[in-house]
């Protein structure tokens, strides 16, 4: 089934200058209670983001209005620890189309990439001159082109480029899937399986 | 031509094809899947009108959401009732084997697995749960995935998956008195980091490694995901091949010798090349425990929490919220810190050495005042053991209670929630702000330590106990 193709975002960044963000933030385990993959977004970092009273944290990024935009800036190692994909639903639900640190988790890479949002690893050089220029002026544009595989910082034009394998920027770019991948590929699968035995 | 280790040639009999520039077409002998990250999977087939391939190689059983009490009845939270039900209703739907709350076979899947023989060397084994890295104790290559990943593996029985480097940590020596399969994989999670593992695949080898019992090395496997790794295994050995004799679903009789005969063949040749190789000395683990809110934060329990001078300058910000959350200072005591909670159980340390472990240390003593416990077994068939050897009956008398299986205060998706400001000692994986409860502060340790901990109220170094 096709999905959304990933084009070229020009947006202000959201900073979460923090490290190691886990998924247990990012969405804690009494909201997985869902069957669906709708509306996760709501309870994206809900302990970062509200207290015990449901009330707003005034103090967390997400809650303060002069920031927005289609980007989350985090700090290394974002997205350690749980396999659920549930994360990656929850940020790409709040709105987020990126996600840019200087190094992700494994799995939720991998799930990021399931879900049409795109991790965008950089060098922490890179990293913290885009916290800076964001905390000192929360409207900085920034630039994700996946197709030349760069983030720019249109401020002042100082650009990064990023990996990803070309197999997974074709699926985002033309909003392939996996899945129709490799049912695409059923008679060598039971090849395989006739081989084995 | 370098010879191959252990992972690569499991990996590579398994690779149904390559793309270019792109992830590997892997093959999955066994899929495990849970109530909490197969729903959407279903609906994702279903919506694409197919059905599932192999439904044989899937097992099915509920255990993140399930209560410890009152497992007889209906579920009374509604949103967990549901998910239940749907895993049951997509089961039956699709022809695929559930061991359901009430079935004596149920528990957490990464402990009914390898107890029931579902697990065995050789195999690829992929579950949307992170902690399936605990099956490669086996010498299997197993690992966590992502519900996207679980509808692959339903659609086509294969994931596209990249391939990750490879990794070797050699344990040597041996494990003083008190020190456990828990303390070693804290210990080398501390040395590398929450994040040091990510991109490899680990094997764990060594004479510590292979002196432990499966329980133990699935203990060690289970949390190599906390360094950020894809997984951990070890090689298997006599010790495999004993446990697995008997299992329900173990290969029987000259099938058994056979496969026996196959399992032998499953590790790294002499001049296999890691991508990375790290060595660490059984003689300098001692019982470990948690300060912080990442695995990594962990020291030994005798010592005392870092300073700020001893922190990377680059993990300052990182320690400092950490220390902030538990209410913890830089420099202190870890030792008779007290305690409010103590658990025990999860897929990492829920098993029946686990709870004998337990039993064994609180015979004769009484649990503390100021500590709530709660033990809870990884699975029907671990309870019923431990009724079976008396285990239920010494906990009783020292205070404590079993309640019934399933991943419990691990991550806190029932009624099992460490409250606001408390603090748990906990033989779990994580200690994230708020996994154990909201507000809820967490040590990991052994269960050991962790029945120590109980017996005497704060934190204790269990070796001064041991008799």
């Amino acid at each position: 089934m096709s999905k959304d193709k990933f084009v070229t975002i020009e947006s202000s960044a959201v900073p979460l200058p923090i490290e190691n963000v886990d998924t247990d933030q990012i969405i804690p385990a009494r909201f997985l209670k869902a069957t669906t993959r709708e509306g996760f977004g709501e309870n994206l970092f809900r302990d970062w983001r509200f207290d015990k009273k449901d009330q707003p944290k005034p103090d967390f990024i997400l809650n303060n209005d002069i920031y927005s935009g289609e980007i989350l800036v985090a700090a290394k190692n974002f997205g350690s620890g749980s396999s659920r994909e549930h994360a990656a639903w929850a940020i790409h639900d709040y709105g987020f189309k990126v996600v840019v640190s200087s190094f992700f988790a494994d799995i939720f890479k991998n799930n990021a990439l399931n879900n049409g949002l795109l991790p965008v690893q950089i060098s922490e050089i890179f990293l913290s001159k885009i916290f800076d220029a964001v905390e000192k002026d929360p409207s900085t544009q920034l630039k994700v082109d996946l197709e030349n595989q760069e983030i720019i910082l249109l401020s002042n034009g100082e650009k990064e480029s990023f990996e990803i394998n070309s197999y997974k920027k074709e699926c985002l770019m033309n909003g392939y899937d996996d899945i129709d991948y490799l049912l695409n590929i059923k008679d060598k699968i039971e090849q395989f399986e006739q081989n084995r035995v | 031509m370098a010879g191959k280790t252990l992972f690569d040639k499991i990996w590579d009999a398994h690779v149904v094809d390559e793309i270019k520039g792109g992830p590997s077409v892997l093959y999955i002998d066994k899929h495990l899947i849970h109530e909490v990250t197969s729903p959407q999977a279903f609906a994702g087939i279903e919506n694409r009108g197919i059905s599932v391939f192999r439904p044989q190689n899937t097992v099915a059983t509920p255990d993140h959401n399930v209560p410890t009490i009152d497992q007889h009845l209906p579920i009374k939270d509604q949103l967990s009732r549901f998910q239940v039900n749907k895993l049951t209703e997509n089961c039956e739907k699709h022809g695929i084997t559930l061991y359901g709350l009430s079935h004596p076979f149920s528990g957490i899947v990464h402990v009914i697995g390898p107890q029931l023989g579902i697990t065995q060397p050789g195999m690829t084994m992929v579950c949307g749960d992170s902690h399936t890295s605990t099956h490669g104790a086996f010498g299997s290559v197993a690992f966590g995935i992502g519900t996207s990943e679980v509808e692959m593996v339903l659609a086509t029985q294969c994931i596209l998956q990249p391939k990750p480097k490879r990794m070797r940590i050699n344990v040597e020596g041996t494990l003083s008195k008190g020190v456990t399969a828990k303390d070693i994989i804290l210990y080398i999670i501390a040395k590398i980091t929450a994040s040091g593992g990510t991109g490899y695949f680990i094997e764990f080898a060594g004479s510590a490694i292979r002196s432990l019992s499966m329980e133990g090395r699935m203990t060690v496997c289970n949390m190599s995901i906390e360094s950020g790794a894809r997984g951990g295994m070890i090689a298997p050995d006599e010790t495999t091949f004993e446990y697995m004799k008997g299992r329900e679903f173990a290969p029987k009789g000259e099938g058994f010798d056979a496969a026996i005969e196959k399992w032998k063949q499953l590790k790294t040749d002499e001049d296999a090349v890691f991508d990375a190789e790290l060595n660490y000395d059984a003689a300098d683990i001692a019982p470990m425990i948690t300060y912080g809110t990442n695995p990594g934060m962990g020291v030994k329990v005798s010592s005392n929490i870092p300073n700020e001078n001893e922190i990377e300058q680059s993990n300052l910000a990182t320690f400092q919220k950490a220390l902030k959350y538990m209410g913890f200072e830089a420099g202190d005591d870890i030792i008779g810190k007290e305690v409010d909670y103590v658990f025990v159980g999860s897929c990492t340390n829920g098993r029946i050495e686990d709870l004998r472990e337990v039993a064994n240390f609180v015979k004769g003593r009484k649990k503390a005042d100021n500590i709530t416990a709660w033990i809870v077994p990884g699975s029907k068939q671990v309870e019923k053991q431990a009724n079976e050897e008396g285990i239920t009956e010494i906990l009783e008398a020292a205070g404590f209670k079993l309640r019934q299986p399933g991943c419990s205060a691990c991550l806190a998706m029932n009624d099992d929630k460490i409250p606001e400001g408390k603090l748990a000692v906990s033989t779990s994986n994580r200690n994230f702000e708020g996994r154990q409860g909201p507000g809820a502060k967490t040590m990991l340790a052994s269960p050991l330590t962790a029945a120590a901990v109980a017996v005497t109220g704060k934190i204790i170094d269990p070796r001064t106990l041991l008799k």
